[in-house]
């Protein structure tokens, strides 16, 4: 049960920790280094006033700089050294990176899950939240196919092997098509096709995530233009098409990078249901393959899946800072 | 709007089946999971989930071990084949049916029941729909000959893969360890985000734009970056790999989530009750602790649930921050590195620790499902 008890002592520690921190902070900061006191009082207090952001910034700041910003910089670096570490080979794990088959394949399969896992994501989130958006039993519709939203990855890797499993009695594609007289087959050897299979997964946790944002921007379009669309003789497909959407086209962006983002870091759907065999491999998990014997090579993969994201992380800045204008 | 031209029935109808058929599709596969890990051993690799209420054929083996009676030059053997001492366990709730028998292994369902069949020796066997059999033999065996039979079991829903998966395979221990984990790791980060995101939202200073851009653009960071200069970084300063150093990571990484969403929210709240707080002579700590922090509390809650799901349900974090050894594996480790490899064909117990893995989760998913709406509207829709 130790593990029990150092949790406990553990959170005692960090969350008193925290609170005297921000507490004896600004108590020293109030009463010791600029007093609201004496002849100097007014400047002070501006003083304090200009400190104190800092203090209640620092411990976010710290963990942030070390736990994430750090780690681009020393991943670099790294990735520009041998395995053991000790010798400055300069690009020489990216060259190799580019002439393996293993690299071409998990690069070529993480295209195809950047495009597809989002697009499908989005599209059956849209569908489902326009459908479910005025029937009465809508809600509980949604919370269920929100679900697997808690499920882990994992979990939900097991779940699907009881759909793709090739025993006729335990994989429920398998008996379909024993019942219509194929053989039984292993979806998750299927050169190319594979691949999809096991985006189906993370699309069948996505969904619900699009689902719900779309749908309340979807209650956010105001009536009177889908008032004035029927008055004017819109079909309902029309209305979906050409009124709602475009209205609501800025959050199919931001639900689409989101769920972009959450692709390229997705190492748990592929480790547990195929292990990267069957050139079903991603950057992800080709990484894990070298984590713990070659540092170099995994660090070189991860700043790979770094330079992809780059775009989606410039693009969500300047749209957080057109929003606070 | 409802009554406005524009609605049709027929849309009605087509779009209640439409969803019908998405939520279905939804559904299917963790039912799947949940029927599966009630159901004995036998019965999974015998028939599948979708016919779980019905009964099986599963096949057994025994030896016809009642005491020969001799007539004659023949010897007689009579008895019931579900009361012999190597099947009677599985029959106890009587209510099985014989379908076929057989003699040897490679064809257990050889004969029908009711068929009389000659056995090697020149005697005869005979075993009915209802258990009952009859063996001739010309020499009294003294070990009573072996029958193959296939029976039709009913359908059988047990505790015992829970028992198994809970006492036997360490699973206890693992759901002990995602706790240990879990926990710390969602109450420190929520504490150290909220003042950080109170100074973004309401303290004036040079370069809070900056800041505020930062931590969007550390967002999208990709976990992996961290991995292998971090392990080296606890190494040298000696933690290691241990639970202080994942409560450590999951810390790091929880941050830009958790200061952008509070900060969002936070920068929400009515100017004017901060203002006339700071008129009275409120100082930016009171402030915080007394008018912030209680009408923050659906944001506060929110980013709990989603840091609580997303460090209960990681894999890659626990695999490099925690030892690979079982007495400190998390249960998401447990199931992809254990169960899977070592009873990768028990369908039963791989259910079942996949269950108890997602229990947890889908509880706290479903109690405060509000809250984590919020939280992610909070974080994409202004």
């Amino acid at each position: 049960m130790s593990p029990i008890v150092q949790g406990i002592v553990t959170i005692i520690i960090g969350v008193g920790g925290c609170i005297a921190y921000f507490y004896f902070a600004n108590l020293v900061l109030d009463k010791v280094i600029f007093p609201a006191r004496g002849e100097k009082a007014g400047r002070n207090i501006n003083r304090a006033n200009a400190v104190r952001p800092w203090i209640f910034l620092f411990p976010a700041m710290f963990a942030l700089g070390l736990y994430l910003v750090y780690p681009v910089i020393g991943s670099f670096i790294r990735s520009l050294y041998n395995r053991a570490g000790d010798e400055f080979i300069g690009l020489a794990n990216y060259a190799q990176l580019l002439t393996s088959d293993d690299f071409r394949i998990a690069f070529f399969n993480n295209i195809l899950w950047v495009i597809f896992v989002p697009a499908a994501a989005t599209f059956f989130g849209l569908l489902a939240a326009q459908l479910t958006d005025r029937l009465k039993w809508g809600n509980v519709a949604k919370s269920l196919i929100f679900m697997p939203m808690a499920i882990s990855f994992v979990g939900a890797s097991l779940i699907w092997k009881f759909v793709y499993a090739q025993d006729p009695d335990i994989g429920i594609i398998n008996a379909i098509r024993a019942t219509l007289g194929a053989d039984p087959l292993d979806p998750l050897q299927i050169p190319f096709w594979n691949n999809f299979f096991l985006m189906i997964i993370l699309i069948w946790i996505q969904t619900g995530f699009a689902m719900v944002i779309l749908s309340a921007a979807l209650r956010g379009i105001p009536e009177e233009t889908v008032e004035a669309a029927i008055i004017d003789g819109a079909n309902p497909f029309q209305i979906f098409f050409k009124i709602k959407v475009p209205q609501i086209k800025s959050t199919i962006m931001v639900v689409w990078t989101t769920i972009t983002v959450l692709v390229l870091k997705v190492f748990d759907i592929v480790y547990t249901m195929t292990g990267g065999n069957f050139d079903t491999e991603i950057l992800p998990s080709y990484m894990m393959d070298f984590m713990f014997r070659d540092d170099g090579l995994a660090t070189a993969v991860a700043f790979v899946i770094m330079v992809t994201v780059l775009p989606v992380m410039i693009w969500n800045i300047r749209q957080s800072r057109a929003e606070m204008r | 709007m409802d009554n406005i031209a524009g609605k049709k029935s027929s849309l009605v109808w087509a779009a209640n089946i439409s969803v019908l058929i998405l939520v279905l599709l939804w559904l299917i596969p963790t039912v799947g999971l949940f029927v599966s890990s009630f159901r004995d051993r036998d019965q999974i690799s015998a028939s599948g989930w979708w016919v779980a209420p019905f009964s099986v054929e599963l096949t057994y083996r025994t030896r016809a071990d009642a005491d020969p009676r001799q007539e004659g030059d023949l010897w007689f053997y009579q008895g019931n084949i579900f009361e012999t001492a190597e099947v009677r366990e599985s029959f106890e709730s009587g209510e099985s049916s014989i379908a076929a028998f057989g003699l040897r292994g490679r064809e257990p369902g050889a004969f029908p029941a009711g068929t009389e069949v000659e056995n090697r020796d020149g005697g005869t066997i005979t075993v009915n729909a209802d258990g009952s059999y009859i063996y001739t033999a010309t020499d009294p065996d003294d070990r009573g000959p072996r029958v193959y039979f296939v029976a039709e079991t009913p359908p059988d829903f047990t505790l015992d893969n829970y028992r198994t998966v809970l006492t036997a395979d360490n699973m206890d221990r693992a759901f002990i360890n995602t706790l240990t984990v879990t926990i710390p790791a969602t109450i420190i980060p929520i504490l150290i985000a909220a003042f950080a995101a109170y100074a973004l939202a309401w303290m004036e200073f040079p370069g809070r734009a900056l800041l505020i851009a930062g931590v969007v653009g550390l967002l999208v960071v990709p976990l992996q970056l961290a991995l292998v200069p971090l392990l080296n970084l606890h190494n040298t300063i000696g933690i290691g790999q241990s639970f202080l150093g994942i409560w450590l990571a999951h810390t790091g990484f929880g941050l830009p989530l958790a200061v952008y969403l509070l900060r969002n929210y936070m920068a929400g709240l009515p100017r004017d009750i901060i203002e006339s707080a700071k008129v009275d002579g409120a100082t930016d700590f009171q402030i915080f602790v007394r008018i912030i922090l209680p009408l923050s509390f659906p944001a506060l809650a929110s980013f709990a649930i989603f840091q609580f799901l997303w460090t209960w349900n990681d894999l890659l974090v626990a695999k490099v921050f925690l030892p690979s050894a079982g007495d400190s594996q998390v249960m998401t480790v447990k199931i992809a590195d254990d169960l899977l490899g070592s009873r990768g064909g028990d369908w039963g117990i791989l259910a079942t620790a996949a269950f108890v893995s997602i229990a947890v989760p889908l509880l706290v998913f479903f109690t405060m499902q509000r809250y984590l709406v919020r939280g992610l509207l909070a974080g994409s829709v202004k």
